[in-house]
């Protein structure tokens, strides 16, 4: 996937399922639930919605040795359409909600229907994201240092 | 990627039906002798549906399991991931081992644990064809005068009581029963 | 003589519906919400995200309502909390390297490569108070710049091209955890920095501010601070590959040391690394700096008997719920303990009293 977090725009081609699952795992619960209200689709759940912990991992001096950081919370659901097709769900917080409606998500993203939804409900998510992130990073750049040479040492 | 056939099975109320099939690990651990019902999983062939349930209830991915070879399949694998988390060991690594009585020895390569550290020992489930209250006798914690069951040997569970306050604990499943032979237990041939 | 005794139900019911009260304050004043503190007490939530070593800023924001703004009461809650949680796993080390900063200073680079980005900081202010916070509230609106996504490469790579800074040498060990395994010393750098980055926000400050005081003086340089939001990858086994669970906001600390050479290593700068969850760099930059003076034995440095030196001392004092659970519990009923030294005292005060009588 995409490594960069400045990512400026949504990908004009389709989305790739790990790109998607991604967004969905980062996106607004209210914002989703907006773009994809009830009802959800017919479905049997693999594992009903569950909250729980992730242990983060940094490095020491960034590119050393692992270490543990701390947990995050994460809500993970699995479930499969009348057709067959599962869909994962995993998302940042503790909305069982939305970690339900991420895999429902994620199941119909797989079927025929794909390439609708990535127009009518990936691409806007991907646009909020983008624009919020846009938005926070022209404020740090407004914060950037000019310097101005006052007098160089060898000039003195 | 886990074949989507394996993700099903799993506990229908997973806080309500792990809480009642730890309240009956723990009794079966506790009253050594006893056999008690635990449903729930319907895990695939070739795992009873108590070892299933036990394994639901027990295992995480702090939990690295063993399978014998009579249960290392891909499909138990794949459950087992999809499920419990658990990270797969060798023998020698690891908190549990899940195979018939045959497959898993020998079992002196289980974790017995520390002198400072007796928990970090193996607990063994052993699948067996049946369970019943016919077979060596048990004395010991938690039995009152004595039990029986229906062991598949005696011999290692007399050096396994012999390592106390080390050695590894089992669990005995069949079907939907589970039966628990702690250390602590004390096996004679009758 | 003990004294079975059973009791005070009432009077903690009591204390109890108090505490909401007084938690409630003023009715005339409205109450607060968990979103404002999340929203506009957020270095709070972020501390409480730390030292509660859990990523949920609502949850934290809840924490710190429910303790009245005792901070370290909230860590406790959350502590507490996420010992129900489920592991349903760990995730891929972060890379700070891929991080959308809002912050990145350098103390010893003036023209470093993607430049040296103020961010949203209390530096250069001139710390008097705001009246108008008091006031009239505010609607502030930050300046915004154009700006193309460019990479912001971590200082110490610059150093390392000349061999001018130790390495750090990549490795995949996992490291040990201990919120699941006990401590045992002496510790791994992956066990310190994981209890330093626990550990009292006051407590590792005070031991950083010992170091440059002169007690197990590093000579730290920030070499670099960046804070800003990194993704979260994991791999899941059911997908068969990882995918991003989130994204989190981190503070990095790198710090360049002076260093003369040792018996075993050569002159070149060393380094100490903070990372804390949350914009959070006073507890980033003292975590380096502690990190640093606990690194003396593999650098072959002294032990001048300082305490940041000290492993065992900063390791098993640093948890302030461990340390507030030990010492608040000194105030709970003793009455039993107290009673046999009650009893020990007075049967040493009458032996004295019979030896100076017959000594007389």
């Amino acid at each position: 996937m995409d490594k960069s977090p400045q990512m400026s725009s949504p990908a004009p081609a389709p989305m790739a399922r790990p790109d998607w699952l991604g967004l969905l795992a980062r996106s607004r619960p209210a914002h989703l639930a907006a773009l994809m209200p009830d009802p959800l689709p017919d479905h049997h759940l693999l594992r009903a919605p569950e909250i729980g912990a992730v242990m983060l991992r940094g490095r020491a001096g960034a590119t050393g040795a692992p270490f543990n950081l701390g947990e995050m919370t994460v809500t993970r659901c699995s479930l499969r359409l009348s057709c067959g097709t599962v869909g994962h769900g995993y998302v940042q917080g503790r909305d069982r909600s939305h970690a339900l409606r991420a895999a429902a998500l994620d199941a119909l993203l797989q079927t025929a229907e794909g390439a609708a939804l990535q127009t009518r409900i990936l691409t806007l998510l991907a646009a909020a994201e983008a624009e919020a992130r846009q938005t926070r990073a022209a404020k740090a750049a407004a914060t950037k240092v000019e310097f101005f040479t006052l007098v160089r040492g060898e000039d003195a | 990627m886990i074949a989507p056939d394996t993700l099903s099975g799993g506990l229908a109320d997973p806080a309500t039906d792990a809480a009642r099939a730890f309240r009956a690990c723990l009794t079966a651990l506790s009253r050594p002798g006893t056999i008690v019902a635990l449903r729930g999983a319907q895990p695939p062939a070739p795992l009873s549906i108590a070892a299933g349930t036990l394994l639901l209830t027990l295992l995480d991915g702090t939990t690295p399991i063993f399978l014998a070879p009579s249960h290392d399949t891909p499909a138990v694998r794949d459950w087992i991931t999809f499920h419990c988390g658990a990270p797969f060991a060798p023998a020698e690594e690891a908190a549990f081992a899940l195979g018939t009585w045959a497959a898993l020895q020998p079992v002196i390569r289980f974790a017995i644990g520390q002198p400072d550290y007796p928990d970090r020992a193996c607990t063994l489930i052993i699948e067996c064809p049946a369970l019943s209250a016919n077979g060596p006798r048990l004395r010991g914690p938690g039995i009152k005068d004595s039990a029986h069951l229906s062991l598949p040997e005696t011999a290692a569970f007399q050096a396994n009581r012999a390592l106390f306050p080390l050695g590894f604990d089992a669990f005995l499943t069949a079907g939907d029963q589970l039966a628990g032979l702690p250390r602590s237990t004390i096996v004679e041939d009758i | 003589m003990y004294v079975a005794v059973k009791g005070g139900e009432r009077a903690i019911d009591n204390a109890h519906a108090f505490l909401a009260e007084e938690r409630r304050g003023d009715m005339a004043v409205a109450e607060i919400g968990t979103d404002q503190i999340r929203e506009q007490l957020r270095l709070a939530v972020n501390r409480v995200m730390a030292e509660g070593s859990l990523y949920d800023p609502d949850l934290a924001a809840l924490a710190i309502k429910q303790a009245r703004g005792d901070l370290i009461e909230a860590v406790f809650l959350i502590r507490a909390y996420r010992t129900t949680l489920p592991r349903l796993g760990h995730a891929t080390p972060v890379e700070t390297a891929q991080m959308a900063v809002t912050r990145r200073i350098s103390a010893t680079f003036k023209d470093a490569p993607g430049g040296q980005i103020l961010g949203p900081t209390f530096d250069y202010t001139h710390r008097l108070l705001d009246f108008t916070l008091m006031a009239n509230g505010e609607a502030p609106n930050a300046p915004q710049a154009l700006t193309k996504a460019s990479p912001v490469p971590h200082i110490t790579t610059f150093l390392g091209r000349d061999g001018l800074i130790e390495a750090a040498q990549p490795d995949d060990t996992p490291p040990p955890d201990l919120t699941r395994e006990p401590m045992e010393l002496p510790a791994s750098r992956a066990t310190r920095l994981q209890a330093i980055t626990r550990g009292d926000e006051g407590f590792i400050l005070s031991l950083a501010y010992s170091t440059q005081r002169g007690y197990g003086r590093t000579h730290a340089f920030v070499g670099e601070l960046r804070i800003g939001m990194v993704e979260v990858e994991m791999d899941i086994p059911e997908l068969g590959f990882a995918i991003c669970i989130g994204e989190v906001e981190l503070t990095e600390c790198e710090t360049v040391n002076q260093f003369k050479g040792s018996k075993t290593e050569p002159p070149q700068f060393t380094r100490g690394y903070g990372l804390t969850f949350g914009q959070n760099e006073r507890k980033s930059i003292a975590m380096s700096l502690v990190d640093r003076a606990l690194r003396w034995k593999e650098l072959g440095e002294d032990f001048t008997g300082a305490p940041a030196q000290d492993e065992e001392f900063v390791l098993m004092h640093a948890d302030n719920v461990q340390a507030t659970g030990f010492l608040e519990h000194i105030k709970l009923p003793h009455y039993v303990d107290f009673q046999s030294e009650l009893e020990l005292i007075r049967k040493l005060r009458a032996e004295a009293m019979a030896q100076n009588e017959a000594a007389e």
